[in-house]
Protein backbone atom coordinates (compact mmCIF):
# COMPACT_ATOMS: atom_id res chain seq x y z
CA UNK A 1 0.00 0.00 0.00
CA UNK A 2 2.68 2.44 1.01
CA UNK A 3 4.73 1.15 -1.94
CA UNK A 4 1.81 1.94 -4.27
CA UNK A 5 1.58 5.43 -2.91
CA UNK A 6 5.29 6.00 -3.24
CA UNK A 7 4.99 4.98 -6.89
CA UNK A 8 8.64 4.86 -7.87
CA UNK A 9 9.87 1.77 -6.06
CA UNK A 10 13.28 0.78 -7.27
CA UNK A 11 12.64 -1.99 -9.80
CA UNK A 12 16.03 -3.59 -9.20
CA UNK A 13 15.37 -3.69 -5.47
CA UNK A 14 12.00 -5.32 -6.03
CA UNK A 15 13.62 -7.92 -8.26
CA UNK A 16 16.21 -8.57 -5.55
CA UNK A 17 13.49 -9.09 -2.93
CA UNK A 18 11.73 -11.43 -5.37
CA UNK A 19 14.87 -13.53 -5.75
CA UNK A 20 15.25 -13.59 -1.99
CA UNK A 21 11.75 -15.01 -1.54
CA UNK A 22 12.42 -17.59 -4.26
CA UNK A 23 15.67 -18.63 -2.59
CA UNK A 24 13.97 -18.90 0.80
CA UNK A 25 11.29 -21.11 -0.78
CA UNK A 26 13.93 -23.36 -2.33
CA UNK A 27 15.84 -23.77 0.88
CA UNK A 28 12.68 -24.30 2.92
CA UNK A 29 11.28 -27.00 0.66
CA UNK A 30 13.52 -29.82 1.94
CA UNK A 31 12.99 -28.57 5.50
CA UNK A 32 9.26 -29.32 5.52
CA UNK A 33 9.79 -32.26 7.86
CA UNK A 34 11.77 -30.09 10.23
CA UNK A 35 8.88 -27.67 10.48
CA UNK A 36 6.42 -30.42 11.23
CA UNK A 37 8.63 -31.96 13.90
CA UNK A 38 9.08 -28.57 15.53
CA UNK A 39 5.43 -28.73 16.61
CA UNK A 40 6.09 -31.49 19.09
CA UNK A 41 6.44 -29.40 22.21
CA UNK A 42 7.74 -30.76 25.49
CA UNK A 43 5.05 -32.27 27.75
CA UNK A 44 5.53 -29.54 30.36
CA UNK A 45 5.61 -26.69 27.79
CA UNK A 46 2.40 -24.63 27.44
CA UNK A 47 0.67 -24.12 24.08
CA UNK A 48 2.55 -21.50 22.10
CA UNK A 49 1.15 -18.35 20.47
CA UNK A 50 3.59 -18.85 17.60
CA UNK A 51 1.31 -21.64 16.36
CA UNK A 52 -2.14 -21.02 14.85
CA UNK A 53 -3.98 -24.28 14.33
CA UNK A 54 -6.31 -24.25 11.40
CA UNK A 55 -8.30 -26.50 9.13
CA UNK A 56 -9.01 -26.25 5.44
CA UNK A 57 -12.20 -27.89 4.15
CA UNK A 58 -11.94 -28.72 0.46
CA UNK A 59 -15.57 -28.70 -0.70
CA UNK A 60 -14.57 -30.11 -4.08
CA UNK A 61 -13.36 -33.32 -2.42
CA UNK A 62 -16.06 -33.69 0.26
CA UNK A 63 -18.53 -36.40 -0.81
CA UNK A 64 -22.18 -35.43 -0.17
CA UNK A 65 -23.13 -38.92 1.01
CA UNK A 66 -20.13 -39.36 3.34
CA UNK A 67 -20.54 -38.90 7.07
CA UNK A 68 -17.20 -40.25 8.26
CA UNK A 69 -16.08 -37.04 10.02
CA UNK A 70 -19.30 -36.79 12.03
CA UNK A 71 -19.16 -40.45 13.06
CA UNK A 72 -15.48 -40.22 14.01
CA UNK A 73 -16.13 -37.10 16.11
CA UNK A 74 -18.95 -38.79 18.02
CA UNK A 75 -16.78 -41.86 18.65
CA UNK A 76 -13.74 -39.86 19.75
CA UNK A 77 -15.67 -37.73 22.23
CA UNK A 78 -18.33 -40.20 23.37
CA UNK A 79 -21.13 -38.03 21.98
CA UNK A 80 -24.69 -39.37 21.71
CA UNK A 81 -25.82 -40.67 18.33
CA UNK A 82 -27.76 -37.52 17.44
CA UNK A 83 -31.18 -39.12 17.39
CA UNK A 84 -32.69 -36.84 20.03
CA UNK A 85 -33.33 -33.15 19.44
CA UNK A 86 -31.29 -32.30 22.52
CA UNK A 87 -28.20 -34.32 21.56
CA UNK A 88 -24.95 -32.38 21.40
CA UNK A 89 -23.60 -31.77 17.93
CA UNK A 90 -19.96 -30.79 17.50
CA UNK A 91 -19.72 -31.23 13.75
CA UNK A 92 -22.47 -31.56 11.15
CA UNK A 93 -22.74 -31.91 7.42
CA UNK A 94 -24.48 -28.95 5.80
CA UNK A 95 -25.88 -29.40 2.33
CA UNK A 96 -25.77 -26.46 -0.07
CA UNK A 97 -27.67 -26.28 -3.32
CA UNK A 98 -27.40 -23.67 -6.03
CA UNK A 99 -31.05 -23.58 -7.15
CA UNK A 100 -30.34 -21.91 -10.50
CA UNK A 101 -27.58 -24.25 -11.63
CA UNK A 102 -28.38 -27.33 -9.57
CA UNK A 103 -24.91 -27.74 -8.10
CA UNK A 104 -25.15 -29.55 -4.79
CA UNK A 105 -22.40 -29.91 -2.23
CA UNK A 106 -22.15 -30.80 1.41
CA UNK A 107 -19.45 -29.62 3.78
CA UNK A 108 -18.79 -30.17 7.46
CA UNK A 109 -19.40 -27.19 9.73
CA UNK A 110 -18.00 -27.10 13.25
CA UNK A 111 -16.60 -24.49 15.62
CA UNK A 112 -14.63 -22.20 13.31
CA UNK A 113 -12.08 -21.27 16.01
CA UNK A 114 -12.31 -17.54 15.35
CA UNK A 115 -9.48 -15.20 16.17
CA UNK A 116 -12.05 -12.62 17.30
CA UNK A 117 -14.43 -15.13 18.86
CA UNK A 118 -17.88 -13.71 19.75
CA UNK A 119 -18.44 -16.53 22.27
CA UNK A 120 -15.34 -15.43 24.19
CA UNK A 121 -16.48 -11.80 24.09
CA UNK A 122 -19.88 -12.47 25.63
CA UNK A 123 -19.03 -15.16 28.20
CA UNK A 124 -19.86 -13.69 31.62
CA UNK A 125 -17.60 -16.02 33.60
CA UNK A 126 -14.55 -16.33 31.36
CA UNK A 127 -15.31 -20.00 30.71
CA UNK A 128 -15.18 -19.47 26.93
CA UNK A 129 -11.58 -18.74 26.09
CA UNK A 130 -9.08 -18.91 23.29
CA UNK A 131 -5.93 -20.92 23.86
CA UNK A 132 -2.61 -19.38 22.87
CA UNK A 133 -2.49 -21.52 19.73
CA UNK A 134 -5.89 -20.28 18.55
CA UNK A 135 -8.17 -23.10 19.72
CA UNK A 136 -11.44 -21.84 21.19
CA UNK A 137 -12.53 -23.90 24.18
CA UNK A 138 -14.97 -24.00 27.09
CA UNK A 139 -13.56 -24.43 30.58
CA UNK A 140 -16.37 -26.51 32.05
CA UNK A 141 -15.12 -25.88 35.57
CA UNK A 142 -16.15 -22.24 35.09
CA UNK A 143 -19.13 -22.61 32.71
CA UNK A 144 -22.46 -21.86 34.37
CA UNK A 145 -24.52 -23.02 31.38
CA UNK A 146 -26.06 -19.61 30.58
CA UNK A 147 -25.83 -20.29 26.83
CA UNK A 148 -25.02 -16.69 25.96
CA UNK A 149 -22.17 -18.01 23.77
CA UNK A 150 -24.62 -20.18 21.84
CA UNK A 151 -26.61 -17.08 20.97
CA UNK A 152 -23.49 -15.13 20.04
CA UNK A 153 -21.99 -17.78 17.75
CA UNK A 154 -22.80 -16.92 14.10
CA UNK A 155 -22.13 -20.53 13.05
CA UNK A 156 -24.42 -22.19 15.60
CA UNK A 157 -21.50 -24.38 16.46
CA UNK A 158 -22.14 -24.83 20.17
CA UNK A 159 -24.36 -27.28 22.01
CA UNK A 160 -25.75 -27.44 25.51
CA UNK A 161 -25.62 -30.75 27.35
CA UNK A 162 -29.22 -31.36 28.42
CA UNK A 163 -28.99 -34.96 29.57
CA UNK A 164 -26.77 -36.66 32.16
CA UNK A 165 -23.60 -38.04 30.57
CA UNK A 166 -23.02 -41.75 31.06
CA UNK A 167 -19.49 -43.09 31.00
CA UNK A 168 -17.50 -40.12 29.62
CA UNK A 169 -14.19 -40.70 27.84
CA UNK A 170 -11.13 -40.21 30.08
CA UNK A 171 -9.75 -37.59 27.65
CA UNK A 172 -13.06 -35.82 27.12
CA UNK A 173 -14.85 -35.01 30.37
CA UNK A 174 -18.45 -33.96 29.66
CA UNK A 175 -21.30 -33.14 31.95
CA UNK A 176 -24.87 -31.99 32.04
CA UNK A 177 -25.36 -28.24 32.32
CA UNK A 178 -22.36 -27.04 30.31
CA UNK A 179 -21.97 -25.67 26.81
CA UNK A 180 -19.54 -27.49 24.55
CA UNK A 181 -18.31 -27.46 20.99
CA UNK A 182 -15.58 -28.77 18.71
CA UNK A 183 -12.24 -28.62 20.53
CA UNK A 184 -10.26 -29.35 17.35
CA UNK A 185 -9.46 -32.57 19.27
CA UNK A 186 -7.22 -30.60 21.59
CA UNK A 187 -6.24 -33.73 23.55
CA UNK A 188 -4.99 -35.31 20.32
CA UNK A 189 -3.18 -32.15 19.20
CA UNK A 190 -1.35 -32.10 22.54
CA UNK A 191 -0.15 -35.63 21.69
CA UNK A 192 0.92 -34.51 18.18
CA UNK A 193 -1.98 -36.28 16.48
CA UNK A 194 -4.39 -34.81 13.92
CA UNK A 195 -8.07 -34.34 14.84
CA UNK A 196 -10.27 -37.44 14.56
CA UNK A 197 -12.37 -36.03 11.69
CA UNK A 198 -9.26 -35.33 9.60
CA UNK A 199 -7.99 -38.87 10.11
CA UNK A 200 -11.41 -40.34 9.30
CA UNK A 201 -11.71 -38.25 6.14
CA UNK A 202 -8.31 -39.47 4.95
CA UNK A 203 -9.20 -43.06 5.86
CA UNK A 204 -12.40 -42.74 3.81
CA UNK A 205 -10.23 -41.76 0.87
CA UNK A 206 -11.49 -38.19 0.41
CA UNK A 207 -8.75 -36.11 2.04
CA UNK A 208 -11.11 -33.15 2.07
CA UNK A 209 -9.88 -31.93 5.47
CA UNK A 210 -6.39 -30.52 5.87
CA UNK A 211 -5.18 -29.72 9.36
CA UNK A 212 -2.04 -27.87 10.38
CA UNK A 213 -0.31 -24.74 11.56
CA UNK A 214 -1.33 -21.68 9.53
CA UNK A 215 1.69 -19.79 10.85
CA UNK A 216 4.16 -22.35 9.53
CA UNK A 217 4.91 -21.55 5.88
CA UNK A 218 6.14 -25.11 5.34
CA UNK A 219 2.91 -26.83 6.45
CA UNK A 220 0.53 -28.25 3.87
CA UNK A 221 -2.35 -26.08 5.03
CA UNK A 222 -0.32 -22.87 4.79
CA UNK A 223 0.80 -23.79 1.27
CA UNK A 224 -2.75 -24.63 0.20
CA UNK A 225 -4.16 -21.43 1.72
CA UNK A 226 -1.43 -19.44 0.00
CA UNK A 227 -1.81 -21.25 -3.33
CA UNK A 228 -5.57 -21.63 -3.78
CA UNK A 229 -8.57 -19.41 -3.13
CA UNK A 230 -10.17 -20.18 0.22
CA UNK A 231 -12.52 -18.22 2.38
CA UNK A 232 -13.99 -18.40 5.84
CA UNK A 233 -17.73 -18.78 6.30
CA UNK A 234 -19.37 -15.36 6.62
CA UNK A 235 -16.19 -13.37 5.94
CA UNK A 236 -18.13 -10.10 6.34
CA UNK A 237 -18.05 -10.60 10.11
CA UNK A 238 -14.27 -10.21 10.14
CA UNK A 239 -13.75 -12.91 12.76
CA UNK A 240 -10.76 -14.50 11.01
CA UNK A 241 -11.67 -18.13 11.74
CA UNK A 242 -9.05 -20.87 11.80
CA UNK A 243 -11.35 -23.04 9.66
CA UNK A 244 -11.43 -22.08 5.98
CA UNK A 245 -13.33 -23.48 2.99
CA UNK A 246 -12.16 -24.06 -0.55
CA UNK A 247 -14.52 -24.49 -3.52
CA UNK A 248 -17.80 -23.30 -2.02
CA UNK B 1 22.24 -53.52 88.73
CA UNK B 2 21.15 -56.64 86.87
CA UNK B 3 17.90 -56.54 88.78
CA UNK B 4 17.20 -52.96 87.68
CA UNK B 5 17.81 -53.83 84.05
CA UNK B 6 15.39 -56.75 84.23
CA UNK B 7 12.78 -54.46 85.78
CA UNK B 8 13.14 -51.94 82.98
CA UNK B 9 12.82 -54.71 80.39
CA UNK B 10 9.60 -55.99 81.94
CA UNK B 11 8.19 -52.49 82.22
CA UNK B 12 8.91 -51.82 78.55
CA UNK B 13 7.23 -55.06 77.53
CA UNK B 14 4.12 -54.17 79.54
CA UNK B 15 3.99 -50.67 78.03
CA UNK B 16 4.29 -51.94 74.46
CA UNK B 17 1.61 -54.58 75.11
CA UNK B 18 -0.78 -52.00 76.52
CA UNK B 19 -0.27 -49.65 73.58
CA UNK B 20 -0.93 -52.47 71.13
CA UNK B 21 -4.11 -53.44 72.97
CA UNK B 22 -5.27 -49.81 72.93
CA UNK B 23 -4.54 -49.51 69.21
CA UNK B 24 -6.49 -52.65 68.31
CA UNK B 25 -9.33 -51.42 70.50
CA UNK B 26 -9.40 -48.10 68.62
CA UNK B 27 -9.19 -49.91 65.32
CA UNK B 28 -12.26 -51.87 66.22
CA UNK B 29 -14.23 -48.93 67.64
CA UNK B 30 -13.54 -46.23 65.00
CA UNK B 31 -14.98 -46.84 61.55
CA UNK B 32 -12.52 -46.37 58.71
CA UNK B 33 -13.19 -45.96 55.00
CA UNK B 34 -12.91 -49.45 53.56
CA UNK B 35 -11.53 -48.70 50.15
CA UNK B 36 -9.72 -51.11 47.89
CA UNK B 37 -5.90 -50.92 47.96
CA UNK B 38 -4.37 -48.90 45.12
CA UNK B 39 -1.92 -50.30 42.58
CA UNK B 40 1.83 -49.90 42.98
CA UNK B 41 4.26 -49.28 45.82
CA UNK B 42 3.82 -45.56 46.41
CA UNK B 43 1.89 -42.51 45.23
CA UNK B 44 3.33 -39.66 43.17
CA UNK B 45 3.85 -37.74 46.46
CA UNK B 46 4.05 -38.79 50.12
CA UNK B 47 0.79 -40.17 51.47
CA UNK B 48 0.53 -37.57 54.26
CA UNK B 49 1.08 -34.77 51.75
CA UNK B 50 -1.49 -36.20 49.37
CA UNK B 51 -4.11 -36.57 52.12
CA UNK B 52 -3.95 -32.85 52.80
CA UNK B 53 -3.06 -31.41 49.40
CA UNK B 54 -4.34 -33.63 46.60
CA UNK B 55 -7.13 -31.13 45.82
CA UNK B 56 -4.63 -28.31 45.39
CA UNK B 57 -2.49 -30.37 43.04
CA UNK B 58 -5.55 -31.37 41.03
CA UNK B 59 -6.88 -27.83 40.74
CA UNK B 60 -3.50 -26.53 39.64
CA UNK B 61 -3.06 -29.28 37.08
CA UNK B 62 -6.62 -28.77 35.86
CA UNK B 63 -5.99 -25.13 34.95
CA UNK B 64 -2.64 -25.94 33.36
CA UNK B 65 -4.24 -28.66 31.25
CA UNK B 66 -7.39 -26.86 30.14
CA UNK B 67 -5.86 -23.45 29.47
CA UNK B 68 -2.28 -24.26 28.48
CA UNK B 69 -2.52 -27.81 27.16
CA UNK B 70 0.04 -29.22 29.61
CA UNK B 71 -0.77 -32.90 29.96
CA UNK B 72 1.93 -34.25 32.24
CA UNK B 73 0.97 -37.45 34.02
CA UNK B 74 2.04 -37.06 37.64
CA UNK B 75 -0.78 -34.87 38.96
CA UNK B 76 -3.46 -35.57 36.38
CA UNK B 77 -6.83 -36.89 37.51
CA UNK B 78 -6.78 -39.64 34.87
CA UNK B 79 -3.46 -40.83 36.28
CA UNK B 80 -4.95 -40.92 39.82
CA UNK B 81 -7.83 -43.02 38.55
CA UNK B 82 -5.50 -45.41 36.70
CA UNK B 83 -3.87 -46.51 39.99
CA UNK B 84 -6.61 -45.92 42.55
CA UNK B 85 -9.54 -47.66 40.82
CA UNK B 86 -10.45 -50.77 42.79
CA UNK B 87 -9.40 -54.11 41.31
CA UNK B 88 -12.94 -55.50 41.64
CA UNK B 89 -15.03 -52.46 40.76
CA UNK B 90 -12.53 -50.88 38.33
CA UNK B 91 -13.75 -47.51 39.59
CA UNK B 92 -12.87 -44.86 42.19
CA UNK B 93 -16.54 -44.34 43.07
CA UNK B 94 -19.36 -46.69 44.02
CA UNK B 95 -19.17 -49.94 45.96
CA UNK B 96 -17.82 -53.23 44.63
CA UNK B 97 -19.40 -56.63 45.15
CA UNK B 98 -16.80 -57.47 47.84
CA UNK B 99 -17.96 -54.50 49.96
CA UNK B 100 -14.95 -52.30 49.24
CA UNK B 101 -15.74 -48.69 48.41
CA UNK B 102 -14.29 -46.61 45.61
CA UNK B 103 -11.05 -44.94 46.73
CA UNK B 104 -12.27 -41.37 46.17
CA UNK B 105 -15.95 -41.72 47.05
CA UNK B 106 -15.32 -43.89 50.12
CA UNK B 107 -13.02 -41.37 51.80
CA UNK B 108 -15.06 -38.33 50.74
CA UNK B 109 -18.18 -39.89 52.24
CA UNK B 110 -16.21 -40.66 55.40
CA UNK B 111 -15.10 -37.04 55.89
CA UNK B 112 -18.38 -35.60 54.57
CA UNK B 113 -16.92 -33.63 51.64
CA UNK B 114 -18.73 -33.36 48.32
CA UNK B 115 -16.96 -35.04 45.41
CA UNK B 116 -17.73 -33.29 42.12
CA UNK B 117 -14.99 -34.54 39.78
CA UNK B 118 -16.83 -37.58 38.54
CA UNK B 119 -19.96 -35.71 37.52
CA UNK B 120 -18.00 -35.13 34.30
CA UNK B 121 -14.71 -37.06 34.52
CA UNK B 122 -14.33 -40.77 33.90
CA UNK B 123 -14.15 -42.73 37.18
CA UNK B 124 -12.75 -45.80 35.46
CA UNK B 125 -9.14 -46.28 34.35
CA UNK B 126 -8.04 -45.71 30.79
CA UNK B 127 -7.60 -48.77 28.61
CA UNK B 128 -4.10 -50.14 29.19
CA UNK B 129 -2.99 -49.50 25.61
CA UNK B 130 -4.09 -45.87 25.72
CA UNK B 131 -2.35 -45.30 29.05
CA UNK B 132 0.90 -46.68 27.66
CA UNK B 133 0.62 -44.60 24.49
CA UNK B 134 0.30 -41.48 26.60
CA UNK B 135 3.26 -42.37 28.78
CA UNK B 136 4.76 -39.02 29.72
CA UNK B 137 6.76 -37.91 32.74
Amino acid sequence: MSADRQGGVNAARRQFVGWGVAMAGATLAPGVMLFDLAHGRAPEAPASASVRWGMLVDATRCAPDCNACVVACAKEHGLPDGTRATDAQWIRKVELKDLRRGRTLAVPVMCQHCEQAPCVDVCPTGASFKRADGIVLVDRHTCIGCRYCMMACPYQARSFVHEPVVDPKPDVPRGKGCVESCTLCVHRIDRDQAPACVEACAAAGHRALVFGDLNDPGSEIAKRVAGYASAPLRPELGLNPGVRYHGL
Amino acid sequence: MRRAAAFVRVALLVAVGAAAALATGLEARVPRPAHAPPKGERCVEDTDFMRRNHMKLLTHQRDRTVHEGVRTRAHSLANCVDCHAGAASRSVIGRAADGSEGFCAGCHAYVGVTLDCFECHAATPRPAAAAVAKERP
